[in-house]
């Protein structure tokens, strides 16, 4: 090992406080064949490749299990006037007398709401591609401690194990909304789910900001400490910088959600009234005066809005990084992007109580981040024209990474346009929490992110298990989930602009939702064949895992560092010294170059021919 | 029985599909497609994009005028009609927008697909273009962050000083209405005093509660700006009016309001509508529990003559509840005007007065 570059030490020490030297070196010789016990390379592992997989297979677990909710409560909405009596061998009490209990069917819309934002898109899409690319494309043996990284695993594992045991136990889970407002969230006595469910919720959720710290502490260290010699910030691909200022946001955010937790368990078990006031409820006054309601909101949201660019962000680094490599070209503006990732993040913060514009918050507190809101907007713009221009005269490979890609970037347009309708105050007093809200946001951050991590899981694939998944299942599964997505979510605008609040049990008991009944069928039906589509994904996952084409180092002839690594790169990533970076990532089709691609590790002094003025000097 | 035959056909289902994705494996392995970088497939996903765009444009634009008539709600507010100018407005700038960039991904995915021996054009950057694409986006956000601010800043300024008050109360699972009565003065509430008799909580002893009355429905005037008082007893719940263009939280402990001038009525909207079954409603759109989907509570729109004549058709809730009255008397001690049923001459000019 190359032990004379400062970087490569220091990476080496922070292996070694975690592992027994020899058991290392025995990696880095036979990287396929580990002497490690069971226990400690899959279970217990501090490798972050491992970690990664472990974030990826338990998100799966976690998004059939947010689908199926989704599916059984489209069941309701689609036939409000049916019998469900055969779903009673699965839900037991919850069906009574051949209908879904309505508390149940709030139960059933919240638990979807925290398993796909929190349980999928935050920690099964971040925590897997975070913990996978950042080591491997910045040129480090492992994150700065695999340590830290075990635990922020095992701790979203606890916290999954509790909110999987709240679904089963016989006051139902939690029932509040994902946002939990106090004071239903607070009182057992306005919903069941507000009692034993709720706390359980509450303890796996504060357990999962833990495990999102542990995890975001160890992003943001290694991208700063451990890139290689000649990874300036400047070379960075664009996943690390949109990785990086994720795990910059959770760190921010995640910490007030905590503390409106806490609060919340004080206000639930201890008698303070920090969110309660003047309230009588099932023929009591409570004793509570004082408290604010509106006080949570912020709370709550100064976390959640920041939330929905934490799942988003990692899909569009991902999906610039994977269409600049399919379609041979260098992603169009590198600098605007990061720019433009730097600005959503920092406007992230200010736009949180534009979900409160009705609230009864002061007005002039809602024209102020109005404009705040709308300024988002000019980012977002600025990235998907950079897509569309890195598209233009490319030379496009259809993979099935890059056509989830493509479908990102189409969902993203036609969910985030409509955000510029919601974050208009004077529009939003009409929109607000019907669905076309929930229209909006299943576009552009619920399918766009799903869309991000199908991209991911497709093309890194190779790198993670050194074999392909079938591309042609990719096709099928793609475009049917892409139509699916469409088939859901366009015709959902038309039943919010007419007003259709969302978490209704049924809307039959209203005159002026009573036009709909056609089409939130049609949204049903599609919804449902939409979730059995995701099987074919399944099947192509694991059964390629086991059975697909073995991969070859480079499938994708990408650029950047991953791919100089072996196809099964042991716990150290490189056998040998890490490679030296010397070109930004994007070095697609120069012209001069014999192949349409350079790899960021090749100095300047071996590509003469294609060299730009500027680079000559640097030969 | 049926569940076991369905069941085996859903596991034959299963061997036919894994049959047939290995059989096409091993004819591809055959045909040497299998190694191949760029083959066949790549055409077939490039005319898919196009398919995508032209059929899946179309239908998109066949279902959105179809449904067009059903998407909106009649509008019977003086503001609603600016919103739903500025709404429709909007989203002719964001669907022009769409439709361009929706295009232009479509068509480049098509037109740039994989050819042998041609490369992509090495084009990092051109600040001029990204310069332009910054500052458009920027100025139209600018424009529809001055028009939504214009609006909401008149939508949420003080109601006019001549406004008809109400209050409405939501609880689970239904709404509570109050009117000042004559003196045009709602009396003070404490959730304490709450019982299932004195629902809103009413304070007796307080001179301005005693000739507010309660009503199962809102009654409003037509043309007259109506100022709408919200708390909430329990949980969150939110008054949500779409015919009106109204929306506005109902928060425990914190009472919020919402003003409005209504410019139909009942009965035009019926005519307009050709419905004679048609109400004003009012739904709850804030998730607040069991019966969140139920919680609804009719509004009526009269003529400013029917409204008065309703008004003093209304009964006290303290002349209704004496028993109530005369213990709120024997707990303060204190002496309290006995208010007699208004009479309904009395209460006429009154309740003109307010409009």
């Amino acid at each position: 090992m190359a032990a004379n570059l400062p970087t490569q030490s220091q990476v080496q020490g922070g292996i070694g406080v975690t592992e027994p030297h020899t058991e290392h070196d025995e990696h880095l010789h036979h990287d396929e064949h580990h002497e490690q016990s069971f226990l400690e390379k899959y279970v217990f592992s501090t490798d972050h490749k491992v970690i990664a997989k472990q974030f990826l297979i338990t998100g799966i677990f976690w998004a059939i299990l947010g689908g199926t909710l989704s599916s059984l409560f489209r069941l309701q909405l689609g036939w409000p006037e049916s019998t469900f009596e055969w779903l009673s061998p699965f839900l037991g009490k919850w069906i009574e007398a051949g209908k879904l209990n309505p508390e149940f069917y709030l139960a059933l819309v919240t638990m979807h709401g925290t398993i796909m934002v929190f349980f999928v898109l935050t920690a099964g899409l971040s925590g897997t591609f975070s913990n996978f690319l950042i080591p491997l494309q910045i040129g480090a043996r492992d994150m700065a401690s695999g340590f830290m990284n075990m635990l922020s695993y095992w701790f979203f594992f606890v916290s999954s194990v509790i909110m999987f045991i709240s679904l089963f136990i016989e006051t139902g889970p939690a029932s509040a909304g994902w946002t939990i407002y106090p004071p239903l969230s607070a009182l057992p006595q306005a919903i069941p789910g507000s009692g034993l469910g709720q706390t359980l919720w509450l303890v796996s959720m504060a357990l999962f900001i833990a495990s999102q710290l542990l995890g975001g502490v160890n992003y943001i260290t290694t991208v700063i400490n451990l890139r290689t010699r000649g990874m300036s910030m400047s070379k960075l691909p664009l996943t690390i910088w949109s990785f990086f200022l994720t795990a910059i946001l959770g760190l921010l955010s995640f910490p007030v959600l905590l503390s409106a937790a806490l609060l919340l368990i004080f206000d639930r078990s201890f008698g303070t009234s920090f969110f309660l006031s003047d309230i009588y409820i099932a023929g009591q006054a409570l004793h509570n005066v004082g408290g604010s309601p509106v006080l949570f909101q912020h709370l709550f949201w100064f976390l959640g809005h920041p939330e929905v660019y934490i799942v988003i962000m990692p899909a569009m680094g991902m999906v610039s990084e994977i269409l600049a490599t399919n379609a041979r070209k260098p992603i169009f503006g590198y600098r605007a992007m990061i720019g433009s990732l730097l600005g959503i993040s920092l406007l992230s913060f200010v736009v949180w109580a534009h979900h409160m514009f009705v609230t009864g918050m002061n007005p002039f507190l809602g024209s102020v981040f109005m404009f705040l809101t709308l300024i988002i907007a000019v980012p977002s713009a600025v990235k998907t024209f950079n897509w569309l221009a890195t598209l233009w005269r490319g030379n496009i490979r259809f993979t099935a990474a890059m056509l989830f890609s493509i479908g990102f970037v189409s969902l993203f347009i036609s969910g985030g346009l409509t955000g510029i309708v919601l974050g208009n105050a004077a529009l939003d007093i009409q929109m607000h929490n019907t669905y076309f809200v929930v229209a909006h946001f299943h576009l552009v951050m619920g399918s766009s992110a799903f869309f991000g991590l199908f991209a991911g899981v497709y093309h890194w694939f190779p790198k993670m298990f050194g074999r392909m998944m079938d591309e042609k299942l990719g096709y099928v599964h793609f475009w049917l989930t892409f139509l699916g997505v469409y088939l859901v979510f366009l015709p959902m605008h038309y039943v919010g602009i007419a007003g259709f609040p969302r978490r209704y049990y049924a809307w039959t008991g209203f005159d002026m939702f009573s036009q709909f009944a056609d089409l939130n069928r049609f949204i049903s039906i599609a919804a449902i064949l939409a979730f059995f589509a995701q099987f074919i994904f399944l099947f192509n996952f694991f059964y390629s895992i086991f059975r697909g084409r073995r991969a070859t180092q480079n499938p994708w002839n990408s650029t950047t560092l991953e791919w100089t690594a072996p196809i099964h790169p042991g716990h150290g990533n490189w056998p040998g010294a890490i490679p030296a970076v010397y070109r930004w990532p994007y070095d697609y089709s120069k012209p001069g170059a014999a192949e349409d691609f350079i790899p960021q590790n090749i100095p300047y002094s071996q590509t003469q021919s294609s060299n730009l003025p500027y680079e000559r000097e640097m030969e | 029985m049926t569940v076991l035959g369905i069941l085996l056909v859903l596991v034959l289902l299963l061997v036919v599909f894994g049959l047939l994705f290995r059989l096409q494996i091993l004819t591809s392995i055959f045909s040497g497609s299998f190694v191949r970088d760029v083959g066949m497939s790549n055409r077939v996903n490039g005319i898919l994009m196009i398919l995508f765009l032209v059929l899946g444009g179309a239908a998109f634009a066949w279902s959105f005028i179809d449904s067009f008539d059903k998407m909106n709600p009649p509008i019977a507010s003086v503001h609603g009609h600016a919103t739903e100018r500025m709404f429709w407005t909007t989203m002719i700038i964001l669907g022009i927008v769409f439709v361009i960039t929706q295009v232009a991904l479509f068509v480049y995915s098509y037109k740039y697909q994989h050819k042998e021996g041609r490369r992509a054009f090495f084009f990092p950057h051109n600040n001029k273009i990204e310069i332009i694409w910054t500052l458009i986006p920027a100025i139209v956000m600018a424009g529809l962050v001055f028009a939504g601010w214009k609006e909401w800043s008149k939508i949420t300024g003080p109601a006019p000083k001549d406004s008809v008050v109400l209050e409405v109360m939501g609880k689970q699972f239904n709404w509570l209405v109050r009117y000042p009565g004559r003196d045009q003065k709602l009396g003070v509430v404490n959730y304490r005093l709450i019982d299932a008799t004195n629902e809103f909580g009413f304070d007796l002893n307080d001179n301005a509660s005693l000739d507010d009355f309660v009503a199962g429905e809102i009654h409003v005037p037509k043309g007259h700006p109506v100022l709408l008082k919200i708390r909430s007893r329990d949980v969150l719940h939110a008054v949500y009016m779409p015919h009106f263009r109204v929306q506005m939280y109902a928060v425990p402990g914190m009472p919020t309001k919402f003003w409005f001038t209504p410019t139909k009525t009942t009965d035009e909207m019926r005519a307009q509508l050709g419905n004679p079954a048609f109400n004003y409603e009012l739904a709850c759109n804030q998730i607040c529990g069991r019966g969140h989907f139920a919680m609804k509570l009719a509004i009526i729109v009269d003529e400013p003559d029917d409204y008065v004549a309703w008004f003093a058709k209304q009964q006290s809730f303290s002349s209704q509840n004496p028993d109530l009255l005369a213990t709120f008397k024997q707990k303060s001690g204190n002496l309290v005007a006995p208010v007699a049923a208004p009479a309904a001459a009395a209460v006429v000019p009154a309740a003109k007065a307010s409009l």
